[in-house]
């Protein structure tokens, strides 16, 4: 049951060979058995999961058959459920019982799925390992030694330790596709616009962005199709018709074009990681697809670009932490503002506080033009390559991590070090692209590697299309740990 | 462009964080790391190109000016750390 698609979880359930209570408390189990280990969820709460439960069956019983009906599902805990703490991996919000849902906990209430609990994180979305975390990192399941990535560190090892057969996730500079390959699950972060930001905690709000995670590519489609759509309480939402992201899972590649950026390919990427992602294009290739060479001569920029462009929106939206309306405030203090400095102080972990320091500074007087203004010009050099690259190629592809997981404080001692686990995946927040990543193979130590896809602006369906063809050819992605 | 210790405690205060003395060192010493690897982008010729602050081009919706939210005060003001007759209290500002 726990290895099944969604697709294969919908069926039992319609032919009523599993009721969703009994489906919920199954993964409920393997949660107690395995979370203790592993932390990925930082709340669960079975009564409430066991009502939902309940209450699928119910719409069930009256006739009701929706795809996500009674599918247990973990949300990553920056998404407000009404009802349920959402602490956002913050001692900040470690007491916020939110009274609202997001816009993406909404749908998928709508849609009948169950919620399983509240995935582990790094603290306000801001690590690529998950040991910024308050309430302690996530453990990889492939080795607990091991990061599982970041910042959705608790939704990419849940999945591989099939803690839950589905999850959310968000992605401003690589929290997506970063720990779906450190954790060998499938990711998918949409084009800008797509999933409402209502609801989900705002880290750099130009380029946050929720997405499906799940075992495969069919299992993110399913998932897309519930979290996409138009929200007005979202004014960067896009206004589009629907899609329905899994008409076209089956398409031949026949023909598709898929461009490799020689800057993903130079020196910095691990031989493991090469060879795997090597052999995966040579399967691509196998599968009637062409591969071209491209450019992306201002990608390398896309690191440095984000650490002035992220910190500065995370400093503005992270203001809003005061201790006055919700969330720390600190026992003892004098006047305002020194409640506004103890409760701040006290309630964001080292680097969050590292980050506002770096926005604060750079959007300074007399700093602003030369630090933030130029990274914003940069960035659209960044978007141009893209535009420029998608004339020659309908995909591309390269690594989505240049290695595999590292072991716990290898990067935690120099912030720089850990930004650049994000070399290839941030280019494409900056430009506002999907991306995906999928599981390509094994590298060093036995740990998994992921292929990553970029589409053009709304090639969701594109990209789907292609990890689909490639899951019904390989293997990987039905491979988990033994715990 | 390095940071001395009395400008990390300026930026510190305009965000409002207080810094203790053992973090102050340690935060000076990485955010001048993170500068200098930022400080690359100074060489890039940008001469002519438009800021990109956005990854969509899309203008803001207008909407009519109406009231759409229910009154929700009670359930935002309980999850507030101090409240009184519906107003949220902080250390006096004004004597």
């Amino acid at each position: 049951m726990i290895d099944l698609s969604l697709m294969g979880l919908a069926a039992a359930l319609a032919a009523k060979k599993v009721s969703a209570v009994e489906l919920a408390q199954t993964f409920l189990a393997r949660i107690g058995q395995f979370n203790p280990s592993l932390n990925a969820f930082i709340t669960v709460d079975a009564d409430k999961t066991l009502a939902m439960a309940r209450a699928a069956d119910e719409r069930r019983a009256k006739g009701e058959d929706v795809p996500l009906l009674g599918i247990p599902l973990a949300h990553k805990d920056i998404f407000c459920a009404e009802g349920w703490l959402t602490t956002c991996g913050s001692k900040m919000l470690a007491n916020f019982v939110s009274p609202y849902d997001a816009q993406v906990v909404e749908r998928f209430k709508a849609a009948g799925a169950v919620t399983l609990g509240k995935l582990n994180m790094d603290e306000f979305a801001m690590g690529s390992s998950n040991e910024t975390s308050f309430f302690g990192p996530v453990k990889n399941p492939w080795d607990t030694g091991c990061v599982p990535g970041g910042s959705s560190g608790g939704s990419a090892a849940a999945l591989a330790a099939r803690l839950t057969p589905a999850a959310t996730g968000t992605d401003t500079g690589g929290s997506i596709r970063q720990p779906a390959s450190l954790c060998g699950i499938t990711g998918l972060k949409p084009t800008y616009g797509v999933v409402s930001r209502y609801g989900m905690i705002a880290f750099a709000s130009s380029l946050d962005q929720g997405g499906p995670m799940a075992k495969s590519a069919e299992d993110c489609a399913l998932l897309l199709n519930a979290m996409a759509g138009f929200d007005a309480r979202d004014s960067t939402s896009l206004e589009r018709p629907a899609e329905d992201y899994t008409a076209e899972l089956g398409k031949p590649l026949d023909g598709l074009r898929i461009g490799l950026p020689r800057e993903f390919f130079g020196p910095g990427m691990d031989d493991d990681v090469r060879a795997a992602v090597e052999a995966a294009l040579a399967e691509y290739r196998k599968l009637g697809a062409a591969t071209v060479e491209v450019g992306l001569p201002n990608s390398g920029l896309s690191v440095p670009a984000y650490y002035v462009i992220a910190p500065a929106e995370a400093s503005s939206n992270l203001s809003r932490f005061d201790g006055v309306r919700y969330g720390h405030r600190a026992a003892e203090y004098g006047d305002l503002i020194d409640m506004y400095c103890k409760s701040r102080s006290e309630g964001f972990g080292a680097e969050v506080k590292r980050r506002i320091l770096i926005g604060t500074y750079v959007l300074s007087h007399g700093y602003y033009d030369a630090y933030y203004l130029q990274a914003q010009k940069i960035r659209r050099l960044i978007a141009d390559d893209f535009v420029a690259a998608f004339n020659e190629c309908d995909l591309i592809m390269g690594p989505t991590s240049p290695s595999v997981a590292f072991a716990f404080g290898a990067k935690s001692a120099d912030p720089v070090q850990m930004y650049l686990a994000d070399i290839y995946t941030i280019a494409v927040n900056l430009a506002g692209l999907p991306g995906m990543s999928i599981p390509c193979g094994f590298g060093a130590g036995g740990m998994p590697v992921g292929l990553q896809l970029i589409g053009p602006w709304f090639g969701e369906a594109r990209m789907l299309n292609a990890a689909h063809r490639y899951q019904q050819a390989t293997d990987w992605h039905r491979r988990a740990p033994s715990l | 462009m390095s940071l001395n210790p009395e400008a990390v405690a300026r930026i510190a205060r305009l965000a409002r964080l207080e810094l203790s003395p053992q973090e102050a060192e340690s935060t000076h010493e990485q955010l001048n790391g993170i500068l200098a690897f930022i400080e690359q982008l100074q060489a890039v010729d940008t001469a002519g190109v438009a800021p990109m602050a956005h990854a969509s081009d899309v203008v803001q919706r207008l909407r009519p000016d109406r009231v759409t939210e229910a009154d929700r005060r009670a359930a935002f003001q309980a999850i507030a750390p101090e409240t009184e007759a519906g107003l949220y209290l902080v250390p006096k500002v004004i004597e």
